[in-house]
C-alpha cells in the first residue's frame, strides 16, 4: 500500500528532535503528587484554624495540579522540544482565559445590588435571609 | 523489522500527475484548494441573498407597517423576530465569515504563498462539508414547529433559554447547533490556513515577504481559534438549559444571564475584526497594484493588525453598558474601546499615505477598495460615540447603533468582496468582467448602501428602538420625520437589491462572453498572478521561488513598474 | 491514497513538522474551549457557597482512581512515542493499545461513578454544580472517546510500519486530555 512512505519530510524536515527521558520515573513522581493532592485536603479538614486549612487544601488540590501539569507537559508532551512560538501560545490562550475572568467576574461572582438580588442566591443564603425577612432586594447595603 | 519506511518522495516539488477527474469528484467532492474556494464563495454568496431577502421583508414592514409585503405576506410579530435573528446571523456566520475568510483565505493563500495546495486537503474537505451541514440544519429550523429562532442573534438568556419566552422550542436549539457547526467548520479551515501559512511558504519567502492578504486572514484565524473556545463551551450550557433544565443561565436556581453576555461578546467582539482584517488585507493589494505605489509602511500595518488583534479581547463588555454591568469595568471598557480606534486609523491613514502620489487608475475593485476605505471610516467614527459608556447609555439598542455597525460590517462583509471578487475573478475564471456594468453596479449599490443608512443614524439619535416590529405602536417614535426616514432606507434598501441584479448579469455574460484573462492581467507582483488564469490543479508546472517582497511596484531604475516576486531580478 | 498528500505538507517553514505545529494549535483551540467552561465554573464556584457543600456529595476516590488511570495511560502514550521514534511501529502499537484500555478503563469507571450519582438523586438539572460537573467531565468525556477511536485508527497503521509520525501526534492530543483532567479533579472532586 506504501512502500513510498506517507510520512514524507514529516519528520527530516527541521525541528528539534525530541529527546525521551526517563518516563516511568516521571510517572511515579506524579503518582506521589496525586497521593498528596489527595491526602493533603483530608488533612486540611482535621485541622482547626480555618485559614491554615484553606490555604493547605489550595494548595495541595491546586498548586499540585498545576506542577503536574507542568510535568506532563513538558516530560510527556515535549514542548521544550517545539519552536519556541508554543509556549508562547498556551500562554497566551491561558492569558486570555484570566482575561475573561477578569472581565466577567466583577458581574457574575455580585449576587446583589442596590435595586436587585439573585432569586436562586436568596434561597441559599442563610445570612441574607435573615436580615430581609420580606425578601426585598439589598437597598440598604 | 524495526525499520522505519525511507522517506523519499518521489520528483519533489513538482506536482504529481493526475487523471482526469468525474464531475462529482472535480466539484462536489474536491480536496483542491481553489475547488473547496469556489464552493464558500457560492454558498456565502447565496446566504446573503436569503439574508437580504430577510432584511427587504422587514424593513418594508418597518417602512410600511402592516401591510402586506410582496413576495411574503403580513409579517408577525413572531416571523419579525425570526426574520431579525437570521438575519443578523446569516450575514456574520454564513457570509462574512465564509466568504472573506474561507473563500478567500482558501484561495489565496496557497497561491500567495507559492504551493499546490492546503497542508491538510482533506481537512479542507471536510471544513465544508461541516459548514454545508450548518447550512441545511439552519434552514431546517425555518421548517419546525414555532419556525426559525426568534431571540436575538445574541442569544441572551433567558429569552433564548425558554421557549416559553421565545415561542421558537425546536427553532432555538436547532439554531445553536447550526451555529456551533459552523463554529467547528471554521475551526477545522483555521488550523489548516495558519498551518499552511507557517509551513509551506515558497522557498525565499520570508515572513516580510508574505502578500497582507495571507496575514491578515491568518490573523483573523488565529483570533477566532482564540476567541470561539469560551462561546463553544456556552453553547454546550445553553442547550442544556434549553433541553436538559439545567441552570446555568437562569437566575431563579442560581445561574447567572450575564455570564452567557460575556461568553457571548468575548467572542462577538473579537468576531468583528476577524472578518474586518481581511477585508483590510483585500483592500491593501488592491490599492497598491491600482495605485502603482509600495504599500506605505508594511511592517506597521501588520504591527497594528496584530495589536488590533490582542486589543480586540480586552473590549468586550461595551456591548454590555446598559446590562447593568459592574460601574468600574465599563471605565475599563471604556479605555480600551476607545485604544482600539488608534491602531484602525493607523491603517486607514497607512492607506490613504500609500495613495498619495500614486498613478491611480479607477477600475471596478480599485473604487470598491477606495469606498471601503471612506465608509469604514463614517463607521469607525460612530464607534466612538458607543464606545463611550456615557453616550451610550443613551444610544444603545437605537438604530444609531444599528446604523453604526452596518457601516462597518457593510464595508468589511460587501464591498471587501466585491473589490476582492473583481479584483481575482480573471484569475479565478480566466475572463474578465465587463468594466461598465461593473461600475454600474458600483454606484448603484455604494449610493444606495448610503442612503440606507444615514437616515437611520438620524431615527437613532431621535430615539428609535430597535427590534420594534411596529412602531405604530409608541406614539412618541410614529411622527411624520422618522415614518419619512424609514421610507427612504426601505426604498434605498430596495434599490441596492435590484443592483445585484446587475451584478450577477455581468458575472453570468463575463463568464460566457467576457475577454479572456491572461496570467497577469493587472501587473501585479505576488505570486498567484504567475499561475495560469485559472490555475489548473497543482496551481504551477514548477512551484515558484520567491526573491522579494510584494509591492515592489514603480521601482526606480527598471523598464518595468512592477517586480513580480517569483523574479530573480 | 499517497499521491494526494500535496507539496505543501511536507514544507516546513517555521520548522516544525506540519503534523506536530497543527496538533499544537488544536491544543490552542482546546485551551479556549476548557478555559471558558472552567472559568465561568470557578466564577460561580466562588460566588455560591452551596457548591462546596454539594461538591461534597463526589466521590474523591473514584475521581483519584480516574486520575491514576489517565496518568499512567500518558505513560503508556509516550512509551509508544518512544518506540515509533526508534521506529518499532509494533511496541509502538502495542503501548497505543495499552493506552486505548487506559481510556476505555477511564470511561467505564466514569459509567459507573454517574450511575451511582444519578442513582442517588444528583442529576444534571439538580443544581448549577451538578450541572458543571455533568458539562465540564462529559465534555472531557467526550475527547477521551474521541482520542481512543483515533488511537485505535492510529495503532492499526502503526502496527503496519505506516504514519508511525502519527503515533506522537495522537500521544500529544492525549496528554492535553490528561492534563486538563489533572485540573478538573481537584475543580471538581477535592474543593469541598
Amino acid at each position: 500500500m506504501s512502500d513510498h512512505a506517507e510520512n514524507a519530510g514529516n519528520e527530516t524536515h527541521g525541528g528539534h528532535e525530541t529527546h525521551h527521558g526517563d518516563y516511568v520515573r516521571v510517572w511515579k513522581v506524579l503518582l506521589v503528587l496525586l497521593v498528596v493532592s489527595v491526602v493533603g485536603p483530608i488533612v486540611a479538614s482535621a485541622i482547626e484554624h480555618r485559614p491554615t486549612a484553606l490555604a493547605v487544601t489550595l494548595s495541595t488540590a491546586f498548586g499540585i495540579a498545576v506542577v503536574k501539569a507542568y510535568m506532563v507537559v513538558k516530560n510527556f508532551m515535549h514542548i521544550q522540544f517545539t519552536q519556541r512560538f508554543v509556549p508562547y501560545l498556551v500562554v497566551t490562550m491561558l492569558v486570555f482565559m484570566f482575561l475573561l475572568f477578569a472581565g466577567a467576574a466583577p458581574d457574575v461572582m455580585k449576587s446583589e445590588g442596590r435595586n436587585w438580588v439573585k432569586p436562586g442566591w436568596i434561597a441559599e443564603n442563610a445570612d441574607y435571609r435573615a436580615h430581609h425577612p420580606d425578601g426585598s432586594a439589598g437597598g440598604a447595603h | 523489522m524495526a525499520t522505519r519506511p525511507v522517506e523519499i518522495r518521489e520528483g519533489h516539488d513538482t506536482p504529481g500527475h493526475h487523471e482526469e477527474p468525474s464531475f462529482f469528484v472535480k466539484y462536489l467532492w474536491s480536496t483542491d484548494h481553489k475547488v473547496i474556494a469556489m464552493q464558500y464563495l457560492f454558498t456565502g454568496m447565496f446566504m446573503a441573498l436569503v439574508g437580504g431577502f430577510f432584511s427587504y421583508v422587514f424593513r418594508m414592514q418597518l417602512a410600511w407597517p402592516g401591510e402586506s409585503v410582496p413576495l411574503w405576506g403580513l409579517v408577525t410579530p413572531a416571523a419579525y423576530n425570526m426574520l431579525i435573528t437570521n438575519h443578523g446571523a446569516i450575514m456574520i456566520f454564513w457570509v462574512a465569515m465564509p466568504v472573506l475568510i474561507a473563500a478567500f483565505g482558501n484561495y489565496l493563500i496557497p497561491l500567495m504563498l507559492g504551493c499546490d495546495d492546503m497542508v491538510f486537503p482533506k481537512l479542507n474537505r471536510l471544513s465544508y462539508q461541516i459548514f454545508l451541514l450548518s447550512v441545511v440544519v439552519l434552514f431546517s429550523s425555518f421548517f419546525v414547529t414555532g419556525g426559525g429562532f426568534g431571540g436575538a442573534w445574541t442569544m441572551y438568556p433567558p429569552l433564548s433559554g425558554e421557549a416559553a419566552y421565545n415561542n421558537t422550542p425546536a427553532g432555538q436549539t436547532i439554531f445553536i447547533v447550526a451555529v456551533a457547526l459552523e463554529f467547528v467548520a471554521f475551526l477545522l479551515g483555521g488550523i489548516n490556513f495558519v498551518t499552511t501559512a507557517m509551513n509551506s511558504r515558497a522557498p525565499g519567502m520570508k515572513l516580510y515577504d508574505i502578500p497582507m492578504v495571507v496575514w491578515m486572514i491568518v490573523i483573523a484565524s488565529i483570533m477566532f481559534m482564540a476567541s470561539v473556545g469560551p462561546l463553544v463551551a456556552g453553547a454546550v450550557m445553553l442547550i442544556f438549559d434549553q433541553t436538559l433544565n439545567t441552570a446555568f443561565f437562569d437566575p431563579t436556581r442560581g445561574g447567572d444571564p450575564i455570564l452567557w453576555q460575556h461568553l457571548f461578546w468575548f467572542f462577538g467582539h473579537p468576531e468583528v475584526y476577524v472578518v474586518l482584517l481581511p477585508a483590510v488585507g483585500i483592500v491593501a493589494e488592491v490599492i497598491t497594484v491600482f495605485a502603482r505605489k509600495k504599500l506605505f509602511a508594511y511592517k506597521t500595518v501588520l504591527y497594528t493588525a496584530i495589536a488590533t488583534g490582542v486589543l480586540s479581547f480586552t473590549v468586550w463588555a461595551h456591548h454590555q453598558f446598559i446590562a447593568g454591568i459592574d460601574p468600574r469595568m465599563a471605565n475599563i471598557f471604556t479605555v480600551t474601546t476607545l485604544l482600539i480606534s488608534i491602531p484602525i486609523a493607523e491603517m486607514m491613514f497607512v492607506y490613504i499615505a500609500t495613495l498619495y502620489g500614486g498613478s491611480i487608475t479607477f477600475s471596478t475593485p480599485m473604487l470598491w477598495a477606495l469606498s471601503f476605505i471612506a465608509t469604514f471610516l463614517v463607521g469607525g467614527v460612530t464607534g466612538i460615540f458607543l464606545g463611550a459608556s456615557g453616550s451610550d447609555i443613551y444610544l444603545h439598542d437605537t438604530y444609531f447603533v444599528l446604523a453604526h455597525f452596518h457601516y462597518t460590517f457593510y464595508p468589511i462583509a460587501i464591498i471587501g468582496t466585491f473589490a476582492g471578487f473583481t479584483f481575482w475573478f480573471p484569475k479565478m475564471f480566466g475572463r474578465h468582467l465587463n468594466e461598465t456594468l461593473g461600475k454600474i453596479h458600483f454606484w448603484l449599490t455604494i449610493i444606495a448602501f448610503n442612503g440606507i443608512f444615514l437616515p437611520l443614524f438620524v431615527t437613532g439619535v431621535l430615539g428609535d428602538n430597535r427590534r420594534i416590529p411596529n412602531h405604530q405602536v409608541y406614539p412618541e417614535l410614529d411622527n411624520p420625520l422618522m415614518n419619512g426616514l424609514r421610507e427612504v432606507a426601505t426604498v434605498f434598501l430596495v434599490v441596492m437589491l435590484l443592483a445585484q441584479f446587475v451584478f450577477f448579469y455581468n458575472v453570468v455574460v463575463s463568464l460566457v462572453r467576457g475577454k479572456k484573462a491572461e496570467k497577469n492581467p493587472w501587473k501585479s507582483n505576488t505570486l498567484e498572478w504567475t499561475a495560469d488564469s485559472p490555475p489548473p490543479h497543482g496551481n504551477w508546472k514548477e512551484l515558484p521561488t520567491v526573491y522579494r517582497g510584494p509591492y515592489e511596484y514603480g521601482v526606480p531604475g527598471r523598464s518595468e513598474d512592477y517586480w513580480p516576486q517569483n523574479v530573480p531580478n | 491514497m499517497s499521491s494526494a498528500r500535496p507539496i505543501a505538507t511536507t514544507r516546513s517553514a517555521s520548522g516544525m513538522p506540519t503534523g506536530r505545529l497543527a496538533v499544537w494549535w488544536v491544543i490552542a483551540s482546546e485551551i479556549v474551549i476548557f478555559g471558558g467552561i472552567l472559568t465561568s465554573y470557578v466564577m460561580y464556584r466562588l460566588a455560591h457557597d452551596s457548591f462546596a457543600e454539594q461538591a461534597a456529595h463526589t466521590n474523591t476516590w473514584i475521581g483519584a482512581f480516574n486520575t491514576f488511570v489517565l496518568l499512567t495511560s500518558s505513560l503508556m502514550a509516550v512509551q509508544a512515542h518512544k518506540a515509533a521514534d526508534s521506529g518499532d511501529g509494533a511496541k509502538a502499537a502495542r503501548f497505543l493499545h495499552y493506552t486505548c484500555l487506559g481510556g476505555i478503563l477511564f470511561i467505564l469507571v466514569k459509567s459507573f461513578e454517574w450511575a451511582s450519582e444519578i442513582g442517588r438523586g444528583y442529576t444534571i438539572s439538580s443544581s448549577p454544580f451538578w450541572s458543571f460537573y455533568y458539562t465540564a467531565a462529559g465534555l472531557h468525556a467526550l475527547h477521551v472517546i474521541a482520542g481512543v477511536v483515533i488511537m485505535f485508527i492510529v495503532a492499526a497503521a502503526a502496527k503496519q510500519y505506516r504514519d508511525l509520525h502519527r503515533v506522537e501526534l495522537i500521544g500529544v492530543y492525549w496528554h492535553f486530555v490528561d492534563v486538563v483532567w489533572i485540573f478538573l479533579f481537584p475543580l471538581l472532586y477535592i474543593a469541598k
